[in-house]
């Protein structure tokens, strides 16, 4: 699904990632660790596209899967096909070079970015944003509008799957929420956008112990699914209690420098970066 | 004047006419029988246009008083604007309205014009309206509407309840003494140099009057929507709601108003009496000029909003995008005990548009409150100014002001500055003044990008998110345009 090769990125002219190689299957739930500052977050900006973090080198390609868009059109057809036109058509397996793509044409191609700082955007409510989102998508994949209603339902639906009171989607996006609060509305938004592939920076942050539990139910009723791909970003263990990865993967100074399975995360928890990942 | 091919069609032939006349061998005498004014201003041009609108006496002497006052007054200079000498002697001040060519279709229409129709969402039948095709109206009143003719509906209804709504012209014949009781008592002619050309020379307007205990039984907004007519350069506007009265009334369209006139200086006159109630809002999208600024209106208005009355109350509601210089002060002078005054204000510019703009409320009565809530965006090379006044006099007791003024910028090279005045005369005022200025930050456009909305888009709703309490001040049907025309006006200035 996603295919990242020898990637090389710059932020205001000062390298950080410095040949980051990585394969996603469908299917599949990665992890990813290292220590603060190690590039974990310019990752998950350079694969969403975020202006100023700026691609020297490498290649990155996404598959979005086959059967999105779920709810109408062509099933057998690929998301490519469906809508983003001829230029971002790729191959004939449907494989889109992701860093042509603007970041709107990303997320509508079934990429999601959840934010380790999600954003606050004073008087816009989580209700309008998240449906003037969607159906922006939707139009880029040439689905019909979704309507008031139907809206409602889905994201009555999606907050109740993460127990936020439906009340905070009335509410300005994210403004005067608490950090945890932040964090579930990103999973009601990863919800609510069903995305193919969704990077989580961090999700876990901020999350009470309930909250925490909350999420990860949340994180694998919406995504754990043969045709959905995650990349996890976390420091600790206890979100993958929760969320069982198939790989976790240490970054350090802008690359990969070891892969494993779910025991690597335990091993780093229990002995550090320093000595797991020398 | 040989070369008008830069003109639209709609003004070419009142230019060409006026031009013939200018150079007319038998000269003035005979222009008026013209539908058309000479070119400049003079006591002639004063005459002219009061015997083309058949007015009485009384109303020539008026006009007349304020030109001869106007020519001792000079342009005011105060405002951060940087307004181009006027060469009023190189200016026509009368054509007769109907300048405005018909139209076949559609297809005859400025290309640029229609593409901000589709973007604002208004409906085909619509569109014709708007932009002048022959035979719409009807058509379009019966796609919008289920009745036969919607103009003869709306004057029947406000008929039956009483509501005198006329052409400006009509009233001062019609209403000969309700018009001297009010024209130029909230805003003297004198009061400044735009305020007192207007009286001199203004074209035509609307009066409104709302009889005692009467709720205008319709928004007047629903009425100009199918009417969208120009109502011309120096426009003149006289609202009274009598004790306990309410009207709302919406000037102005989302749709682009083009007119070759660069000046415009209209004057708005409202009366309150006692628990009366007026809400006028204005969508204002003139031209601003192309990318350089060049070719826009001037617009300088003078809106001022008399609360006499006893827990009378006016509001404001602006949404200003257009023009090239903006330069306009919303007011309220509360002099009814318990009177309320409220200014919304939204202001957009763009490229190179100037807006100094703002409100000011003079608390003569006691407990008298007001609500100032101004949202300026700037963006491209613009300057925005808000400038406002609030008053309190010595006897007022108990008066309340709040005021919220955000400004918002996009990019670095536009500018946002804000001057406050406060007067208080009255130790028991309560005074509050809140100021913010922020940019739309990479963070919140990134973040809306990566959920799936476009840059416009994104721009859109982060700036319609800032502007809020004041879009939702608007009468409904006009707050979803407006969010729209608030993308619109800033397209391609971001990125
Ligand atoms: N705008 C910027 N200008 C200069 N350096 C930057 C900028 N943004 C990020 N960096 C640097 O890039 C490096 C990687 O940052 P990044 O946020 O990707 O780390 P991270 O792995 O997510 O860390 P954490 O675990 O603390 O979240 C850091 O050294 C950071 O200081
Ligand atoms: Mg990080």
């Amino acid at each position: 699904m996603l295919k990242i090769e020898n990637l090389h990125a710059t932020v205001a002219d000062k390298p950080i990632l410095k040949g980051l190689s990585l394969t996603i299957n469908a299917g599949e739930i990665h992890a990813i660790m290292g220590p603060n500052g190690a590039g974990k977050s310019t990752l998950a900006y350079v694969l969403g596209g975020r202006p100023g973090y700026e691609v020297t080198e490498g290649s990155v390609s996404f598959t979005p899967s086959p059967c999105h868009p779920r709810e109408s059109g062509d099933p057998g057809a690929t998301l490519a096909d469906a809508t983003l036109g001829p230029r971002f058509r790729g191959d004939d397996k449907g494989e889109l070079d992701l860093l042509a793509l603007e970041p709107h044409e990303r997320a509508a191609a079934g990429l999601f970015l959840g934010f380790q700082y999600p954003v606050e955007i004073p008087g816009v409510s989580n209700v309008q944003f998240l449906r003037e989102s969607l159906n922006a998508q939707r139009k880029a994949r040439g689905q019909e509008p979704l309507s008031g209603g139907d809206f409602l339902k889905l994201a009555r639906e999606k907050a109740g799957l993460l127990k936020l009171d439906m009340d905070m989607l009335k509410r300005p996006v994210n403004v005067g929420f608490s950090g945890g609060e932040k964090k579930r509305n990103e999973m009601v938004q990863m919800g609510i956008l069903d995305p193919t592939l969704a990077i989580l920076d961090e999700t876990d942050s901020g999350l009470d112990i309930d909250a925490l539990r909350i999420v990860g139910d949340g994180i694998n009723a919406i995504m754990r699914r043969p045709d959905k791909a995650v990349l996890l970003i976390t420091h600790y263990q206890r979100l993958l209690d929760y969320v069982q990865p198939d790989f976790v993967h240490v970054l350090a100074a802008g690359r990969i420098v070891k892969s494993g399975g779910p025991e690597l995360a335990r091993e780093l928890e229990a002995h550090g970066y320093a000595e797991v990942a020398a | 004047m040989t070369d008008n091919t830069e003109l639209p069609v709609k003004d070419q032939a009142a230019h060409e006419a006026a031009a013939k006349v200018a150079d007319y061998e038998h000269g003035w005498s005979s222009a008026i029988e013209t539908d058309f004014a000479p070119k400049g201003l003079s006591e002639d041009t004063v005459r002219f246009i009061s015997a083309k609108k058949n007015e009485p006496e009384w109303m020539l002497d008026w006009r007349l008083k304020a030109y001869r006052h106007w020519l001792t007054m000079t342009p005011p200079d105060w405002a951060k604007l940087n307004v181009p000498p006027i060469d009023y002697q190189d200016a026509y001040y009368y054509a007769a309205p109907k300048a405005k060519p018909k139209l076949n279709s559609l297809d005859e229409v400025d290309p640029e014009i229609l593409e901000v129709y589709k973007k604002l969402g208004i409906p085909i039948e619509e569109q014709k309206v708007l932009a002048g095709v022959e035979g719409a109206r009807k058509v379009a009143v019966d796609a919008v509407f289920d009745s036969v003719s919607v103009a003869t509906t709306f004057r029947e209804e406000l008929k039956k309840a009483g509501v005198i709504f006329l052409s400006i012209s009509e009233a001062i014949r019609e209403h000969p003494d309700l018009v001297k009781k009010w024209l130029g008592k909230v805003v003297p002619q004198h009061d400044n140099y735009f305020a007192a050309l207007n009286c001199a020379v203004f074209s035509d307007g609307t009066f409104v009057y709302v009889p005692e205990g009467v709720r205008c039984p319709m928004e007047l907004s629903t009425y100009f929507r199918i009417n969208a007519e120009n109502t011309g350069q120096f426009e003149r506007t006289l609202i009274v709601a009598d004790k306990g009265a309410y009207v709302s009334y919406l000037e102005g369209c989302t749709a682009p108003m083009r007119d070759e006139n660069q000046l415009h200086a209209a004057v708005v006159e409202l009366v309150a009496l006692d628990d009366a109630e007026i809400k006028y809002s204005t969508v204002q999208n003139w031209y601003p000029g192309d990318a350089e600024g060049k070719g826009g209106i001037y617009n300088f208005v003078t809106k001022r909003a008399l609360c006499q009355g006893k827990r009378s109350k006016v509001s404001w509601t602006q949404v200003e995008t257009g023009s090239a210089i903006t330069w306009k002060y919303p007011s309220c002078v509360l002099n009814g005990d318990d009177s309320v005054g409220e200014f919304y204000s939204v202001a957009v510019t763009n490229n190179h548009q100037q807006a100094d703009t703002g409100t000011k409320m003079i608390h003569n009565g006691k407990r008298t409150r007001s609500t100032i809530v101004s949202k300026g965006i700037s963006a491209g090379q613009s300057n925005g100014t808000y400038r406002g006044l609030v008053r309190v006099a010595p006897n007022a007791e108990g008066v309340r002001n709040f005021t919220q003024c955000d400004s918002l910028l996009l990019g670095d090279r536009c500018g946002a500055h804000t001057v406050p005045y406060i007067e208080v005369r009255n130790p028991s005022a309560q005074v509050e003044h809140e100021a913010t200025t922020s940019k739309i930050s990479d963070d919140q456009l990134f973040y809306a990008m990566q959920r799936g909305l476009g840059q416009e888009e994104a721009v859109a709703l982060i700036v319609n998110g800032f502007a809020k309490d004041v879009l939702q001040q608007l009468p409904m049907e006009f707050a979803v345009e407006a969010q729209k025309l608030l993308g619109i006006s800033l397209e391609g200035s971001v990125g």
